[in-house]
């Protein structure tokens, strides 16, 4: 018997996946909107509303901060989109844009904000939108680089004979770019998304509060709330700053990640069924939802129209005999990039030789063997306490559940918040800050370290494992044999994010204040802060390059090799 | 009958550019016609340039000499009339078989309602009613691969081109897959007048197609054209069918003529220590030894009957004969293979004696590997480094070829004992590991 509905004509009219879509909404617009309220007002106005520690502000704080995380978010993935695009369908421009972009990856963050604040201010003059733009800008630095890297790597990756359907069906770059090329990228950079997100939390008080000359532009937000808790050592607020972090984070979350992870699961190119997808009830209800669903569908349409729109225009594949062209171009080519290369040495090269001295120099390349001292230490102590929890996690699936997230949040969990307590403790018992501000700059970065050796450890084959068992191979001999070899290549793949992470951490870590009081670790880091606080741009450049410099020749002679090594003998496959 | 063929390749020449600055030459002198009402066949292993081909009428590449015509119309770049079906089926999985299927169209940009009628017509045809909604993750690989030929279908292309399209499925449903196709094809209910189907799977050649083109190597050139008129559907067990398989065995096992390339070393260019070699494992070469050497064989087998007997196809089991020819352990000729009595003797010895045996061999017909050697023993330390070697070889040939020369003499030096090497500081040594 059928059963009887008496509102059946509703459930036609809305379901009620479509009433919580229309809440959360809604809700998001208001929530965003509030916090692009502002944007316009001349800067004094900053001056004549200062932050206020009251937690009833927190919320709108914390929107002003999302909106510019997301901003800067979407900035990441338009640069991204276009930036890696042109590194690699271009072999030309290939050569140059990425090694471009490995050393903006090396840039610390506070260079980028000292350098080109000036400028983003100048662009509205008196007006808070410029500000709002260095803080933007700030964090797209800390944003972009892995998203590009990681669509780079995609692109250069598509299976030859996807591409080869797509040029045999006749499809325009323009439709193939969104039918094949993003669709491909897709899951390899959501995650990279994700891991950005944490990496923009970590400087979210850095880009709030710019200093401009001797003067510092707070703007409303999360960041600045801390900065200000720390400088009138408020605890309580401090407290109240790490709840509101919780909660965006939770948010984002689960309203942002989730969903976009259950659903790229769908572009993934390996067909094995079996693999359970991730859910999320955030994305059942975007695809429940009609609403939502019109969304989408009107995207496809704006995909394919747009498609219909750019014709394809027939030009034939190169020939391979015809050399001398290219040859010609190739050379043109290599004198521009010459001249650029020259050019920018000379203004470098000139522009510091005049401001500073070899001793200078000599001096900031001394705080960098300290700082990189203090980073291999730290990585090493982090190995020793991480790997092994990391692969008796693993081994556990049900136990990585819940594991997985709270390290998430911790890898997003900026370092000043424990400015209280490295500051007090300190000051309180005499210690050397040189040694016990460290572990504030792995604070962040460790996470990455246990995130990979946990995947490492779960995806030892079963067959592997019940071997071991057969033979009785256990204890020491296990550990030798089985699972550090497993996880070893997963597990430098996480200890090359955790040490550029922590090269750019520097920064904030060696340098801790509580109201008045300065602890600081001599090390390159706080020289970067030292220089971006004074305003001294000769030394800022000083610091930005020798730090980039380090970053760049560990990577090629340690990291880089080290990684192949692994994946050449290690990898599971 | 119309007189312009389909396709015609007029003296086609394909080279690659090699990283040294010289050429890798994959096809040469390549003159063919298709004509309408046709499935020819490109037969040959891989290496023989048949997909490079293929490639060149697709039009996603382009030849460094010679033309290929399209209708009489030289092909620049990706015609309308031409469609291709893949050996990994090449599906996007981010988009339903309908979407699929319809790419092709949206690419043309034809309007809405006809290209939803025209997709749903392909997908009926090919039999994938109902799975209109489904993710290429959710097909077996038969159903795939019928995704395959809708979307290619679908375009009505006068030519469809077949990259291996059933090399990548199980025995059983290829055959159905095959079946199915030569049905719609000879009921005339595809919108196709021409198929060019690549493969390396003989009998599937002669099922199939109407010409065969049999594909040499080095350079990639056509060997032989044998007609298949045998009415459809044809059966493998019929004598002409097993006759026309027979023929063009004795046709790729040919010696070649001329005195340009002598005698055995034909598929193994150069001579001397320039031989490119196979990967070919030694469980690979003793297993071929000792089944031509069992009952029913004993020591003379015809080709086409072991490799249905041991269930291999010609592109694994020719490099294994021809591997065994080089070392002298079998004679390969006219669709035979015949061991010699030092092939016999091997197939019957215990282990270590068959290792005896081998390493004998070894060093008097694989030229490197007699060069490790001579180099170990002359030297006091009993070692060298590989990369000495890799050096040598890389004089004679490309990167590639020499990393994997190497790895064979390798492969074969540990089994003969003849040598051995530790792949953690690319050492070769004499001695055993303690």
């Amino acid at each position: 018997m059928a059963k009887f509905e008496p509102f059946g004509f509703l459930r036609e009219l809305a379901s009620p996946w479509d009433m919580a879509a229309f809440v959360v909404v809604i809700g998001l617009i208001a929530f965003l909107g509030g916090a692009a309220h502002g944007f316009f007002a001349p800067l004094t106005a900053l001056a004549a509303q200062p932050l206020s520690l009251d937690p009833v502000h927190l919320p709108e704080y914390a929107a002003r901060t999302t909106f510019r995380m997301l901003a800067a978010l979407f900035l990441s993935l338009i640069f991204t989109l276009t930036y890696a695009t042109w590194a690699a369908k271009s072999e030309r421009a290939g050569k140059l844009l990425v090694p471009i972009l490995d050393v903006l990856q090396s840039v610390p963050i506070l260079g980028f904000i000292s350098i080109t604040s000036v400028f983003f201010l100048s662009l509205a003059p008196g007006r808070v939108i410029g500000a709002e733009f260095v803080a933007i800008f700030a964090i797209f630095t800390s944003q972009a680089w892995n998203m590009a890297f990681s669509f780079y790597q995609s692109l250069r990756t598509i299976p030859t004979e996807l591409s080869e359907a797509a040029e045999s069906f006749r499809l325009s770059p323009w439709m193939r770019f969104w039918q094949l090329d993003v669709p491909f990228g897709m899951p390899a950079l959501v995650w990279n998304m994700m891991l950005s997100m944490s990496g923009g939390w970590f400087f979210v008080v850095a880009s709030e509060s710019i200093s401009v000359g001797h003067s510092t532009v707070a703007l409303p937000g999360v960041g600045s709330y801390i900065a200000l808790a720390i400088q009138e050592k408020n605890l309580n607020a401090i407290g109240w700053a790490i709840l509101t972090m919780l909660i965006v984070i939770l948010l984002y979350d689960q309203l942002l990640f989730r969903p976009l992870v259950a659903w790229v699961d769908r572009f993934r190119v390996e067909q094995e069924p079996g693999v359970r997808a991730p859910d999320s009830w955030a994305l059942t209800m975007m695809r429940r939802s009609r609403l939502i669903q019109a969304a989408t569908i009107a995207f496809h349409a704006a995909v394919l129209r747009t498609s219909r729109a750019v014709k394809r225009r027939d030009t034939p594949p190169p020939a391979d005999t015809d050399t001398s062209h290219t040859g010609s171009a190739d050379l043109f080519w290599v004198l521009v990039v010459a001249a650029a290369v020259v050019l920018g040495l000379w203004h470098l090269v000139a522009g510091l030789i005049t401001a500073t001295s070899l001793a200078e120099a000599l001096h900031v390349c001394g705080l960098a063997i300290i700082t990189m001292l203090r980073v291999f230490l730290l990585i090493a102590l982090a190995s020793l306490i991480w790997v092994p929890i990391g692969i008796w996690v693993g081994m556990r699936p049900q136990v990585a559940q819940y594991v997985q997230p709270v390290a998430q949040f911790m890898a997003a969990f900026p370092a000043n918040l424990l400015f209280p307590i490295a500051v007090y403790g300190i000051v309180a018992w005499k210690l050397n800050p040189d040694i016990y501000l460290s572990p504030l700059m792995i604070l962040g970065t460790q996470w990455y370290i246990l995130f990979n050796v946990i995947a490492g450890a779960s995806s030892i084959p079963a067959e592997m494992r019940f071997v071991t068992a057969n033979f009785g191979v256990n204890g020491w001999l296990w550990w030798r044999k089985v699972a550090l070899p497993a996880v070893l290549p997963f597990y430098v793949t996480g200890a090359i994010t955790a040490s550029g992470g922590s090269w750019n951490a520097a920064q904030v870590a060696e340098l801790a204040t509580w109201g008045n009081t300065e602890v600081r670790a001599r090390g390159l880091g706080s020289y970067i802060a030292d220089a971006a606080a004074a305003g001294d741009f000769h030394q800022i450049v000083l610091g930005v390059g020798v730090m980039s410099l380090f970053v760049v020749i560990i990577n090629r002679i340690f990291w880089r090799p080290l990684y192949y090594y692994a994946e050449r003998k290690y990898r599971l496959t | 009958m119309n007189t312009v063929p389909l396709v015609q390749c007029s003296e086609v020449r394909k080279a690659f550019p090699k990283p040294d600055g010289s050429e890798l030459l994959v096809l040469d002198g390549m003159n063919l016609q298709i004509f309408e009402g046709q499935i020819v066949g490109l037969l040959g292993r891989s290496g023989s340039g048949k997909s490079t081909l293929l490639r060149l009428i697709a039009g996603l590449a382009m030849p460094s000499a010679g033309k290929v015509d399209y209708l009489g119309q030289p092909v620049h770049g990706p015609a309308p009339g031409i469609a291709m079906v893949f050996q990994s089926f090449a599906l996007f999985p981010w988009l339903t078989v309908f979407e699929n299927v319809a790419l092709g169209l949206e690419a043309q940009r034809m309007p809405k309602l006809e290209i939803r009628k025209r997709s749903l017509a392909a997908i009926d045809l090919i039999g994938l009613d109902g799975f209109e909604s489904a993710y290429p993750r959710e097909l077996s690989g038969g159903m795939r691969q019928r995704v395959g030929f809708a979307r290619a279908l679908v375009v009505h292309p006068n030519i469809l081109l077949m990259d291996e399209p059933f090399s990548a499925l199980d025995v059983l449903t290829a055959e159905t897959l095959r079946t199915d196709f030569l049905d719609l094809w000879g009921e005339g209910r595809m919108p196709i007048k021409g198929v060019i189907l690549v493969t390396h799977n003989i009998e599937e050649a002669v099922l199939m197609c109407d010409r065969v083109l049999v594909f040499g190597s080095n350079p990639g050139r056509i060997l032989s054209e044998i007609k298949v008129a045998l009415p459809q559907p044809r059966n493998r067990l019929d004598p002409s069918f097993r006759e026309l398989v027979e023929r063009i065995y004795v046709v790729m096992t040919a010696k070649p003529v001329g005195p340009a390339t002598a005698g055995r070393h034909e598929r193994f260019p150069g001579l001397g220590i320039g031989s490119v070699l196979p990967q070919v494992s030694s469980n690979l070469l003793s297993g071929l030894m000792e089944a031509v050497a069992a009952a029913p064989f004993n020591g003379t087998a015809d080709l086409p009957k072991i490799a249905t007997d041991l269930q291999m196809e010609i592109d694994e089991l020719f490099p294994v004969a021809e591997t065994l020819q080089m070392l002298r352990f079998a004679e390969v000729e006219g669709g035979d293979i015949k061991l010699t009595d030092e092939g016999k003797a091997f197939a019957h010895a215990a282990l270590d004696e068959r290792k005896r045996i081998f390493m004998r061999h070894l060093l008097a017909y694989v030229p490197i590997s007699a060069h490790i050697r001579r180099v170990l023993d002359e030297r006091a330390s009993h070692s060298a480094r590989k990369s000495r070697f890799v050096d040598e070889l890389e004089d004679f040939m490309s990167e590639e070829d020499a990393e994997n020369t190497m790895r064979a003499a390798i492969r074969w030096g540990r089994y003969a004992e003849a040598y051995a090497y530790d792949d953690e500081n690319l050492m070769f040594s004499l001695e055993n590991p303690t």
